[in-house]
């Protein structure tokens, strides 16, 4: 796993990036497979402009990637990237199940009293 | 015995964490464990931090304060007030005192499954950039130093078993 975790201004961007809906509607579509700006903009009432800008936020984020294919430029989701958000939620996750198995040790002693 | 699975949402670009887990004991021994001080001390908190209780009134209407230390000495006081203490039901608010002002309110709700209890919490903040800065210094303040604070811990359990 790549450890972008580490840089915060990277999770910085990503997080305001992830804070729209219609960037995360953008990710989740991209989840499936990579698209093009105008592929991306159909299920949305705003122009394709605004969802090139959208896109444009998520590839400063780093979170996606466009590459040159003639005229198609199509846009990928990069895992790793989206994974270094993800694992920041991981590490949270790690630190709650270690005060509730301590608590789990907790409960067992005071069952052993009772 | 593999501990139960501690299950954490936190969507992003929301104000939210929600955290969902069972306990293998009655729901009374899991109350008293969350609002007796001496229980609470034994496992709240980051494991590298030593926790220090100043006041712990786990009654409604009451406050609590408590301050954990890193080994190098260094503080992090929290602070709240409860709202609500029923065995079913705890609402209270949490501050870090760091970072004054920035409040959160934490519904927590125990269900009685006879012999088993299922914990579930809510947090609510102020705004997202709150939330995610919450989830971040659980990242920052976290983990690796307490791996055998934990160790410890389980294997004294497993060994009485």
């Amino acid at each position: 796993m790549t450890r972008t975790s580490g840089d915060p201004d990277r999770l910085d961007r990503a997080f305001a990036a992830l804070a729209d809906p219609v960037r995360r509607a953008i990710i989740a579509r991209l989840s499936t497979g990579p698209a093009t700006v105008n592929e991306l903009a159909e299920p949305f009432p705003i122009t394709v402009q605004a969802v090139s800008q959208h896109v444009g936020v998520l590839e400063q984020a780093g979170l996606v990637t466009r590459t040159r294919q003639a005229q198609r430029r199509p846009v990928h989701l990069d895992p790793a990237a989206l994974e270094s958000v993800t694992a920041w939620i991981d590490t949270y996750r790690l630190q709650a199940e270690r005060s509730h198995r301590r608590l789990d040790a907790v409960l067992e002693s005071l069952k052993e009293e009772s | 015995m593999t501990p139960n699975p501690t299950h954490i949402t936190a969507p992003a670009g929301t104000p939210f964490i929600e955290v969902v887990r069972e306990f293998d004991a009655p729901r009374d021994l899991v109350f008293r464990a969350s609002t007796d001080p001496d229980l609470v001390a034994r496992w709240l908190g980051p494991r590298r931090l030593s926790m220090r209780i100043i006041e712990f009134d786990a009654r409604t209407g009451g406050s609590y304060r408590y301050v954990h230390t890193d080994t190098d000495g260094e503080e992090y006081p929290f602070r709240g007030v409860f709202h609500t203490v029923s065995e079913a039901l705890i609402i209270q608010t949490f501050e870090f005192e760091d970072i004054p002002g920035v409040v959160s309110l934490e519904t927590r709700t125990l269900d009685d499954l006879g012999d088993r209890t299922r914990l579930h919490q809510n947090a609510v903040f102020p705004s997202v950039a709150a939330r995610d800065q919450a989830l971040e210094s659980g990242m920052r303040h976290g983990i690796t130093e307490s791996m055998d604070r934990l160790g410890e811990l389980l294997g004294a359990r497993s060994g009485r078993r």
